[in-house]
């Protein structure tokens, strides 16, 4: 059969020192560093801290240990700009993070991005689905995550195929395993 | 290319270019009858589909608004977007994966072999699978479909592999990979399949049939037929005689047009067109046209639908070559101690990962979801595809206050499985993941219907007038020169995919309509 490598290494680029959070996540300012120190970010509407919460819901609700945080960052990202335009979205996310966070506070003792133990987070997170907020994010993140092309090989798709004629000579009938089973 | 004039009143119009409109097109033009088909949608073909679903889903998708509502899981996951049709020349023929099967001859006449089924307005077809016979072939061979008139079938690919090894350990007798409109060789100017696996995004090396690429082209060839496209049809009118006169449409800008005729075809998809007469409502016709009996936009019908998605220890890449590769037919007979009436096929799917993670389990999320996403490229699936029981509350309305870009007001569909469809769907789940594990499935999803992509049944064909919308020629009762000509015509919808009898239909309407104006009773 025609196997996949699924392994890709990320670059590292930035080197600086910060507040550090339960996913590694260096915050300074407006701006979050991620811990293989390979992108970061600034946001400038929500604000590190808020947005570092939504990175972390974003890896709870689809917790894929091989994907880097920028993946998850970058649907982010995306709220930020938006933020900076629609006033209701900004006030929803700084709203319901608070919400969270004394939720957190309460049950765990710290603010949820802080919280170490995922089995935690999540707890606090099932109490909290009917939240807008976690709706938005779990919602977004169906295509924001895995409509990006980036992250396709990692999950052994190969995506588009006509430019390569199609899989007619590329291993669309070469299963070899059927008569093992 | 033909371009008729907007003020003649001697064409016939066709609303809608998909499997009816755009086969009943080409044939009226084949015949010599002049032919306009007005197209909501824009024109595209293999030169500019893209082999990516989300970027293909915004380039041809109907994307107006809709609502849905009823206890289907559909209404509540994507409550914008209770079916998944296709807005350009060519219609849902498009998306379409190409599976193309007769009906069974007993599902022409279920009342008579079912029974009385409680809670469904169920009844029998007025044609039957005798006369259906030629018109079958004659769609065959226009479509080129494989497994009939002597073409060979595709190849499996790894996806039918899984599941035909699994048929063999079920004892299942009757499978292979599918009688589908696909070339397995070069046929009617078109080449054969590159197993390119974006068959729902239009195939684009042109090897799978579309009304848009095939059959459109075959009747403009003619001189006869004009396609024009981004014209949505609003309303159809009527004079004082109650016979039909022309439409009114929006053009690409917008403007409102008027284009006259001597016959008008609906053929816009089962939600499309019970909207379009009932919103063509008047003083004459006070509850939308053709709808004496009150039963335009009822017995909605979306087939009993699920999937089954298995994962397995090694790779599969079961999404490389035909998204539908193959059927397992053994479950489609009617074979009541099942505790069900009716039947259902099983037929072999794939889709690309951003789609999986939008229709595995919607809704769902954390570790568990995770860990089935992270086995994508191990698993293999397939669709089960039923028949499902008309009910007069399975219904297309128009919203009370939402209106579309056009001032129209935007269908709802209401959808409530029957206690049938319930009892079917759970007997397939159980054998396909029966038939999985055979082959050492590590683990089993049972998935929910999608967005429903078989439309049926909303301006049914009766054998009398009180009981339906059109009669066995899909002629409105009400209206003579007034036809329906697509899916909406169905009477009841059999556990087969649906297009080859839209086309087959579409077919036979053409002879009927052409000796109709020949001997001017239209
Ligand atoms: C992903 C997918 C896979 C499928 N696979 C299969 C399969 O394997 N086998 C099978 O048998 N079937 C399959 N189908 C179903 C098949 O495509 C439809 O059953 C068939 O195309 C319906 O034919 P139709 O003529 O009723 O409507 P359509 O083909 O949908 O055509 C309707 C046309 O009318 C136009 N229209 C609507 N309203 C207006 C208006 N007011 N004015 C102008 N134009 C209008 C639309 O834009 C559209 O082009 C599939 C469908 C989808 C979405
Ligand atoms: S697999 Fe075959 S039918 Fe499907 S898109 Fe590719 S060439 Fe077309």
């Amino acid at each position: 059969m025609r196997l996949l490598n699924k392994s890709t290494i990320s670059r590292r680029t930035f080197l600086k020192t910060g507040t550090v959070t339960a996913l590694g996540l260096t915050i300074m300012g407006p701006m979050i560093i991620g811990k293989d120190k390979s992108w970061a970010a600034t946001f400038s509407n929500i604000g590190a801290d808020d947005a570092a919460t939504l990175i972390q819901m974003a890896r709870d609700i689809y917790p894929h240990d091989f994907l880097a945080d920028k993946y998850y960052a970058k649907v982010i990202q995306g709220y930020d700009s938006a933020a900076g335009k629609d006033k209701a979205l900004k006030s929803m996310i700084s709203k319901e993070c608070k919400k969270i966070n004394s939720a957190a506070k309460k049950k765990y003792k710290n603010n949820y991005r802080m919280i170490n133990r995922e089995v935690e987070r999540v707890d606090i997170l099932k109490s909290n689905t009917k939240s807008p907020l976690f709706a938005k994010v779990r919602g977004d993140l169906v295509t924001g995550l895995y409509n990006n092309k980036e992250v396709w090989p990692k999950f052994g798709y190969e995506g588009e195929s006509a430019s390569k004629g199609g899989y007619l000579n590329r291993g669309y009938n070469d299963i070899d395993w059927l008569d093992k089973v | 290319m033909a371009k008729f004039s907007k003020n003649d009143d001697s064409l016939v119009v066709i609303i809608g270019s998909g499997a009816g409109g755009g086969v009943l097109g080409m044939e009226l033009a084949m015949k010599g009858i002049k032919t306009v088909v007005l197209e909501a949608g824009g024109r595209h073909g293999p030169q500019d589909f893209v082999n990516d679903e989300w970027a293909s889903f915004g380039q041809i998708s109907w994307l107006d608004q809709r609502t849905t509502s009823g206890d289907w899981r559909v209404s509540r996951d994507f409550s914008g977007l209770p079916s998944w049709i296709v807005k350009a020349v060519g219609g849902s023929t498009l998306h379409w994966a190409g599976a193309s099967l007769r009906f069974q001859p007993h599902e022409w006449k279920v009342k008579t072999n079912y029974g009385n089924i409680k809670n469904t307005s169920i009844m029998d077809w007025p044609i039957d699978h005798k006369e259906m016979d030629k018109w079958y072939t004659r769609a065959e061979n226009h479509m080129g479909t494989l497994g009939t008139g002597g073409r060979e079938r595709l190849p499996g690919n790894n996806n039918y592999k899984v599941f035909e090894a699994g048929a063999k350990r079920m004892g299942y007798k009757n499978f292979h990979t599918g009688n589908m409109s696909i070339n397995s060789k070069p046929y009617d100017g078109r080449v054969a399949c590159q197993q390119i696996g974006f068959c729902f995004q239009g195939c684009k090396s042109g090897a799978k049939w579309s009304a848009g690429y095939v059959s459109i082209p075959k009747g403009e060839a003619t001189g006869n037929l004009e396609c024009r496209t981004n014209a949505q049809v609003i309303k159809i009118e009527h004079d004082k005689s109650g016979k039909v006169t022309g439409v009114v449409y929006a053009d690409a800008k917008g403007k409102q047009q008027r284009q006259k005729a001597r016959v008008v075809c609906v053929a816009g998809n089962s939600i499309e067109s019970p909207r379009l007469l009932l919103n063509s409502e008047s003083s004459m016709f006070k509850n939308g046209l053709a709808n004496s009996s009150g039963e335009v936009g009822k017995n909605y019908m979306r087939h009993m639908t699920a999937s089954t998605y298995a994962i397995f220890e090694n790779p599969v890449y079961f999404y490389r070559g035909t998204t539908m590769a193959g059927i397992v037919t053994d479950e489609s007979i009617n074979d009541p101690k099942r505790g069900f009436v009716g039947g259902y096929e099983l037929e072999t799917l794939a889709l690309g990962l951003p789609f999986m993670a939008a229709f595995l389990d919607p809704g769902q999320w954390g570790r568990g979801f995770a860990s089935s996403m992270e086995r994508y490229d191990h698993m293999a699936g397939l669709w089960i595809v039923g028949e499902d029981m008309p009910q007069s509350t399975n219904a297309v309305t128009l919203h009370k206050k939402l209106k579309d870009q056009h001032g129209m007001p935007i269908p709802n569909v209401n959808f409530s499985d029957h206690e049938n469809d319930i009892k079917m769907r759970n007997h397939a789940w159980k054998q396909s993941t029966a038939l999985y594990k055979s082959v050492g499935a590590t683990k089993v999803l049972q998935t929910p219907p999608y967005p429903s992509t078989h439309n049926l049944g909303t301006n049914r064909m009766s054998a009398s007038a009180k009981d339906g919308v059109c009669n066995r020629n899909g002629q409105t009762w009400d209206i003579k020169n007034l036809f329906i000509s697509d899916g909406s015509q169905f009477t009841t919808g059999a556990a087969e995919n649906p297009t080859l009898t839209i086309v087959a239909l579409a077919m036979r309407q053409a002879e009927f309509i052409a000796k109709q104006m020949s001997s001017k009773a239209i």
